[in-house]
């Protein structure tokens, strides 16, 4: 495929990004097979475009909602691999302190607000965020990127038509990649699918090529640019394939090898790579960001296995403020008390 | 001091803490006409439709969206209508508002109020009537009030507003028209996880909360006529709750009833009654006492109604039984 007039810079930086978010996942993916990751992952491998093309488009102090699959996300987002590696490990520094591990992943310091455990929960948060940012006219937008099969969700339903109503800086992102977990979500999912669903919302939608960054950033762009100028929410399907298994661990026997062989030929990856080849960009230089991402994202997994398990404590702490378990005993895990009526009273004013 | 009913007093803490801090605001359905019980009539005229807002029917995006707005810099109070609807936004509040904060690493607080009011309300049945308070003291995150009185509910709405954790807040529908005295002015704030002694005695502890206080109230002046000084504890906040006082009224007293209006089974009485079973053991000079509603669905009928409510006569009942 060969496009007229491409911006070769910004298709480079894609083709980059991409690969930091694919070498993350293989790294990620070592370290399971070695035992080193205690909880489930569930990689993105195919759908690396719809993280880099969203995030390009987004500055860092707009805010970003994510999934249990946020990994690609939340890198392209801008947040440190090593402090994530450290958390997918549950080690000390992680970013989330090895508390939340890869459902949890979040980073706010660049806008990460969270991936999300529960299928469709990050919908309505988000409508919140975009509401907050709206009252607070400091002219953040919200992103929201969700599954094919949190469409299926009250959410969903509850979420949109809340930043229809109130016209929110809010970008939904549905990142369709076929399947929910072991389901293929057109058998169980009525209508014409999730972009009608929110045109009947009022939302009108934009639908993208998935595997295309190009495509997915240029769609981005205009959406981002509406929102921006007042427009209210937006939405954006985007269509991709998932090629690893719902999680790390599933061998996704519920497709033959020839439909995932046949999605292997579209990865994203491999396409920005030919389509920077005909641009004029070499084999070399490509070759080089490629291994420049899977030694940096080598480097963050050896930090992660050097790095020491959390001060036990931590267990303890960022429970709440009042009524928090506080150790009692000599070791933190000796017994545990509730705060007694010693609990100091609310200080006027709160921190926000 | 003013004289002030129970609803308005909430009205008052909310409207001067939205005076107070632009970052506070309110959500929920019908606000906009003065909610469904008139607990915010005259707010959206002071401080317009963006700050107090109507929501659509949709309680899981209400709380939902309060979540995402805590995360977002503001401190939103949440309006449930009835704690029973509630029960359409528990992932919203149990998923995502009491565990954000953890399972981020504390990159985040998650500053939001959801009041939820409880209780029986003549009439209401099965679906308008449940106190379901133990459900979300059992919640890693969360702070759980139940003011009974309107200087309460002013004070402990402000402090609940204040605070950075997310506080279930829970208003019992049929003390809306109680008036009462009401410390005046800005700084009346009633510190979350302090119980108030209502009235003293040494005789017997009665700990309780929300309406069944003034229940308990009755009780200990029949009592008082037949010579027995009833100690009435009103918890005000079920998470954290005020151990101290508690106990030091047990070691006073060697006798305990903890009065409820929710089922007892599994209610938070039971709580109370386990802790203090094993912290004021060599104190106890009777059997622990438990009164709740029998484990039934809450009746229509009048008469069915009141045989379900943990009344003054029943509170007597147990603390008497404790002496003899
Ligand atoms: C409310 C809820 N139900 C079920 C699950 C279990 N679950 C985790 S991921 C998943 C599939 C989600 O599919 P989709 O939204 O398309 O996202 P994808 O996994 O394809 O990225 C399911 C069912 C969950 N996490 N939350």
């Amino acid at each position: 495929m060969r496009r007229p007039n491409i911006d070769t810079e910004r298709l480079t930086r894609h083709f980059r990004d991409m690969c930091r978010v694919r070498a993350f996942e293989e790294a990620a993916l070592k370290a399971l097979a070695e035992g080193l990751v205690p909880g489930p992952l569930h990689p993105s491998i195919g759908q690396e475009a719809c993280a880099s093309g969203v995030c390009a488009n987004l500055e860092c102090d707009d805010l970003l909602l994510s999934t249990h699959r946020g990994h690609g996300h939340t890198l392209a987002k801008g947040a440190d691999p090593e402090a994530m590696m450290r958390e997918l490990l549950g080690r000390a520094g992680g970013c989330c302190g090895g508390k939340g591990g890869s459902m949890h992943i979040a980073d706010f310091g660049v806008g990460m607000l969270g991936a999300n455990g529960v299928v469709g929960a990050n919908i309505e948060i988000a409508a919140g965020a975009a509401h907050a940012v709206k009252l607070l006219g400091d002219g953040r937008i919200v992103t929201c990127i969700f599954g094919d099969g949190a469409v299926n969700r009250g959410p969903f339903l509850e979420g949109l038509n809340w930043a229809r109503i109130f016209d929110l800086p809010v970008l939904f992102v549905c990142e369709d990649n076929t399947f929910a977990a072991t389901t293929r979500t057109a058998a169980v999912t009525a209508g014409p699918g999730p972009a009608a669903r929110a045109e009947s919302l009022g939302i009108s939608p934009v639908g993208v090529d998935g595997n295309d960054v190009l495509a997915v950033d240029e769609a981005v762009r205009d959406l981002v640019q509406a929102i921006r100028a007042g427009g209210g929410p937006r939405f954006l399907h985007v269509k991709t394939y998932r090629l690893t298994g719902h999680t790390a661990t599933d061998a996704a026997p519920y497709r033959t090898t020839e439909e995932v062989d046949a999605q292997w030929a579209l990865d994203p990856i491999a396409r920005c790579g030919a389509e920077l080849e005909a641009a004029g960009i070499t084999a070399e230089t490509l070759d080089a960001i490629r291994t420049a991402a899977a030694n940096e994202m080598d480097a963050a997994l050896e930090a992660a296995k050097a790095a020491p398990w959390p001060d036990l404590s931590l267990a303890f702490t960022d429970v709440q403020d009042i009524g928090a378990p506080v150790p009692a005993g000599p070791g933190p895990l000796a017994g545990i008390e509730h705060v007694r009526a010693s609990t100091p009273p609310i200080a006027p004013g709160g921190t926000a | 001091m003013t004289t002030m009913t129970y609803l308005e007093a909430g009205k008052a803490a909310l409207a001067e803490e939205m005076r107070g801090n632009p970052r506070v605001w309110a959500l929920g359905e019908d606000l906009g006409r003065g909610g469904v019980f008139g607990q915010y009539r005259g707010l959206a005229e002071e401080f317009g439709a963006e700050r107090i807002v109507d929501a659509p029917i949709s309680e899981a995006a209400i709380m939902g969206c309060a979540v995402g707005a805590a995360l977002a810099g503001t401190r939103p109070v949440v309006e449930m209508r009835f704690s029973d609807f509630a029960l359409c936004a528990v992932d919203e509040l149990v998923n995502q508002a009491a565990k954000a904060r953890y399972m981020f690493g504390g990159q985040s607080k998650v500053p939001l109020v959801a009041r939820e009011p409880v209780g029986m309300w003549r009439s209401s049945a099965a679906q308008h009537s449940q106190s379901l308070e133990s459900w979300y003291t059992h919640i890693p995150g969360l702070v759980v009030v139940m003011p009974s009185t309107p200087a309460d509910n002013k004070g402990l709405l402000k402090s609940a507003i204040r605070c950075d954790d997310p506080v279930v807040y829970m208003e019992h529908k049929d003390l809306w028209g109680l008036e009462g005295e009401v410390p005046g002015g800005d700084e009346h704030l009633v510190p979350l996880g302090a119980a108030r002694v209502a009235l003293e005695g040494s005789d017997v502890t009665i700990v309780t909360w929300s309406k069944t206080v003034h229940a308990a109230l009755d009780a200990a002046r029949s009592l008082a006529q037949s010579g027995i000084a009833a100690e009435v504890i009103d918890l005000r906040t079920l998470w954290p709750w005020d151990t101290e006082t508690v106990y030091a009224s047990v070691w006073k007293t060697g006798r305990l009833v903890v009065a409820h209006e929710a089922v007892t089974v599994s209610g938070f009485g039971a709580e109370i009654a386990a802790s203090v079973g094993e912290e004021c053991f060599g104190g106890l000079r009777a059997p622990i006492r438990r009164l709740g509603s029998p484990r039934a669905q809450i009746a229509y009928a009048p008469p069915l109604e009141d045989v379900l409510r943990v009344d003054a006569a029943a509170i007597a009942d147990a603390a008497a039984a404790l002496i003899r």
